[in-house]
């Protein structure tokens, strides 16, 4: 069954938008948005807002509604369902599972500097309330931090021998996060050692069926705890180790 | 400072010699050793611009073919072969760079002649400096000075022609200071890019020819709005001292520069970063450079709660560091952040003491306070909330520099009107709450009082044990933002080399020699500044 937006009524379809067009303000910049909104398919269009924020360029805030609805039960994906334990559940199902520490490697690779991903799901304090993959006593968690090389990202995983490889990538411009990400796919083929890891990805930019696409068995987008990435692992390596 | 907190000043005492003490140490090593990239910016300051045919910069050329001799420093034989041939300093790297002249030891019935002409050479470098920083002081006078606290938003498109328009528009809607953003990793490169740019990751290459259309773009939406807009970039990474100099040349009016977070945060030697970071900061007091240090970044891997204090030790640590390099006060922006978990209750009080501990401590610095990052939601209605509360916190504790927090801080790179709206934020609460501080005092034993006399003494001790054991350990303990790095690891350690004691560059007598002094003065804003057009 089709849903709409719900603004204070079931199915008024109101929707909030602002944007700025590159337009000089006057008299007509209003109608200007207006009409720009109703182009994109909203009617009862009203313009909340309408300022010029530089010369050649006016801000708006405008609210209209929209008969277009979605059915929720149409949208397909691959999407990445963690079954979520908690800290002690996680560790539990490994030392009983799998018999062993869980050696968990992870960075942010190539030239992304930014720490903040990799920090929040690895560091010991965690985010969000929950601890990170070095509180956990059943894993071995070394976080490599932030611009290694894939090859030194491999070296280490191959000397710990890791169950898992975690890699960040915060910053894109161009698409330039998709070349670090395959650059390390095809280097684990490359060495003949992709099977041996759990291969995951996280990022602003990621999700699960962009990550599988690449040639990762898992990708996290934002908002992401550590609670799920450990969850996912515990579950991933337990369940391969039983494979073997 | 009606509304001072009572502080313990036998602890600030103790704290600020533990930091002098600190600072001497590491003050010896510096003048042990020099760099590639002090010797690089040395020829910069010559005059040597350009790139050979496979875009290396002359500079790194000429440093490279004299590397068996930069114990004694670059200077004398590159003038020495000036002399010998009569050529400009940017003809004779040329001529290196085409294997037509070769740098070799100077006779010693040579040096002195050599070292005189090199002596004049420096002078002129410095004198050129000096030339940019009164033309600084002659358009501030001119065009007006904005208010304090300065508004200090990002650019950050790829290419410079966009960030120019960027930069334009957000000056016009209040911005004071513009700082450009560089492509992520140029700090790693161990030479500076040629030439203007329009693709980058994350930002923009700090080049000289765009540092130079970014200058001439603020100047020229400076005159219309009758205030003087300033310049930021980045004299951090490999290339610290050149960048530096070329934000002396092109009339950059800040400069991110830290004495450590190259160190902590761009796994750069710390050897390294030292000798750089004293010749960068020699420059940029010349050039009447306002300097920002770069604590803030601590708070995003460490916990702002439990390790805030490490911000403080840090400010006093850059402190002793930029004092050694001749910084003024007015020149010293130190860091600091608003990066306490907004789960926690009493946030912002806890907030409101470190910023006011920290404006107390160094009561002459234009303070730079960085907005949240950390914490910012993807709910962009509530980061707006988080940064007013930012903004707050910075008016009410008398911070001078700004960086405002963008509602879309954990999205992307700001778009135009996240600027905006950001600027509006920030200038609603800046003028709404402007003499509060005036107007209320915090009460004795409450629980701003108690967290900053807390902050105070955990840094005090943390500055002792730094004492003690040295910086170069403390680091490699990771005392500061949890971060652990080697003396002799980390990038750029093989452009580190122990200075003989024929070790001649009379730049750094020169860059102290008679320097001008004083921040630029100006009238109020033009009324022009308030105008962005029509709207309702």
């Amino acid at each position: 069954m089709d849903i709409r937006p719900y603004g204070d009524t079931r199915d008024d379809g109101i929707v909030q938008l602002s944007f700025t067009l590159p337009l000089v303000y006057s008299v007509k910049a209003p109608d200007v948005g207006k009409q720009y909104v109703e182009k994109l398919g909203f009617h009862d269009v009203g313009v909340a807002e309408c300022k010029a924020i530089d010369p050649g360029f006016t801000f708006f805030v405008a609210y209209g509604r929209t008969d277009t609805g979605i059915d929720p039960d149409q949208v397909k994906g691959d999407y990445l369902e963690v079954e979520e334990m908690d800290y002690y559940a996680i560790n539990s199902l490994i030392k009983d599972k799998l018999g062993r520490k869980l050696t968990v490697v992870g960075a942010a690779i190539e030239s992304d500097a930014h720490t903040v991903g990799i920090d929040a799901i690895m560091n010991m304090k965690g985010f969000a309330g929950n601890y990170g993959l070095e509180r956990y006593a059943e894993m071995n968690a070394l976080n490599m931090g932030s611009q290694i090389p894939c090859e030194q990202l491999l070296k280490t995983a191959l000397e710990r021998s890791a169950d898992a490889i975690l890699v960040s990538q915060i910053v894109t411009q161009k698409n330039i996060h998709v070349q670090h990400l395959t650059k390390l796919i095809e280097l684990l083929e490359a060495e003949g050692v992709r099977e041996r890891f759990v291969l995951v990805v996280g990022g602003p930019r990621i999700n699960n069926a962009f990550a599988k696409e690449l040639g990762y068995d898992a990708g996290f987008g934002p908002r992401t705890t550590p609670l799920e990435v450990a969850s996912f692992l515990a579950h991933e390596v337990v369940r391969r180790a039983a494979q073997r | 400072m009606e509304q001072a907190l009572k502080l313990d000043q036998a602890l600030v005492a103790r704290a600020r010699a533990a930091a002098e003490t600190i600072a001497d140490d590491i003050q010896k090593h510096i003048d042990a050793h020099t760099t590639d990239s002090t010797e690089r910016a040395s020829l910069r300051l010559l005059g040597v611009t350009g790139v050979n045919e496979i875009d290396v910069p002359l500079v790194n050329v000429a440093v490279e073919h004299a590397r068996e001799l930069l114990s004694g420093g670059i200077m004398r034989p590159f003038v020495d072969l000036m002399m010998r041939t009569d050529k400009s300093s940017q003809e004779v790297a040329e001529g290196i760079a085409a294997g037509a002249l070769e740098v070799a030891d100077v006779a010693a019935e040579r040096r002195a002649a050599v070292e005189k002409r090199a002596t004049e050479l420096a002078q002129q470098a410095v004198a050129h400096i000096d030339d940019v920083r009164r033309r600084r002081n002659q358009l501030v006078a001119e065009v007006g000075e904005p208010d304090k606290p300065y508004i200090y938003v990002i650019v950050a498109t790829g290419n410079i022609h966009e960030d120019v328009v960027q930069a334009q528009a957000a000056a016009r809607a209040g911005a004071d200071v513009v700082a450009v953003i560089r492509t992520t990793a140029q700090s790693l490169l161990d030479y500076v890019p040629y030439g203007l740019t329009t693709e980058g990751f994350g930002g923009t290459y700090a080049t000289q020819e765009n540092f130079r259309l970014m200058r001439a773009g603020l100047d020229e939406v400076g005159a219309e709005l009758g205030r003087y807009v300033r310049l930021c970039n980045y004299a951090s990474g490999l290339c610290m001292p050149e960048i530096a100099t070329m934000g002396a040349l092109e009339r950059l009016d800040m400069m991110l520069n830290d004495s450590m977070y190259g160190i902590i945060f761009r796994n750069i030697n710390m050897q390294r970063t030292f000798v750089d970071q004293y010749l960068s900061r020699l420059i940029n007091a010349r050039a009447g450079i306002i300097i920002n240090t770069g604590e803030d970044n601590y708070l995003t891997t460490a916990d702002a709660f439990e390790k805030g204090y490490t911000v403080v030790s840090s400010d006093f640590i850059n402190e002793a560091f930029a004092l050694r390099a001749d910084l003024e006060p007015w020149q010293i922006g130190l860091g600091h952040a608003f990066e306490i978990d907004p789960a926690r209750p009493d946030q912002v009080v806890y907030q409101i003491a470190d910023a006011q501990l920290v404006r107390q401590l160094f009561p002459e610095y234009p303070l730079k306070y960085m907005p949240p990052t950390k914490y910012m939601p993807g709910d962009i209605f509530q980061g707006h909330v988080i940064d007013a509360m930012f903004n707050f916190t910075g008016i009410f504790t008398g911070q001078e520099i700004m960086l405002l927090g963008m509602l879309t801080e954990a999205l992307h790179t700001p778009l135009l009107q996240d600027r905006y709206l950001s600027i509006r934020n920030a200038k609603y609460v800046f003028e709404s709450c402007r003499h509060l501080r005036d107007e209320v005092r915090f009460a004795e034993g409450g629980i701003i009082e108690r967290r900053a006399h807390d902050v105070l003494h955990k840094a005090t001790e943390q500055l002792e044990e730094v004492k003690q054991i040295g910086l170069f350990a403390a680091l490699e303990r990771g005392m500061f933002a949890d971060v652990q790095r080697d003396p002799h690891g980390g990038r750029g350690f093989e452009g580190v080399f122990a200075v003989g004691d024929d070790y001649f560059n009379p730049l750094f007598s020169e860059l102290r020699n008679g320097r001008l002094s004083g921040a630029p003065v100006g009238p109020r804003p033009g009324k022009k500044a308030a105008a962005t057009g029509g709207g309702h």
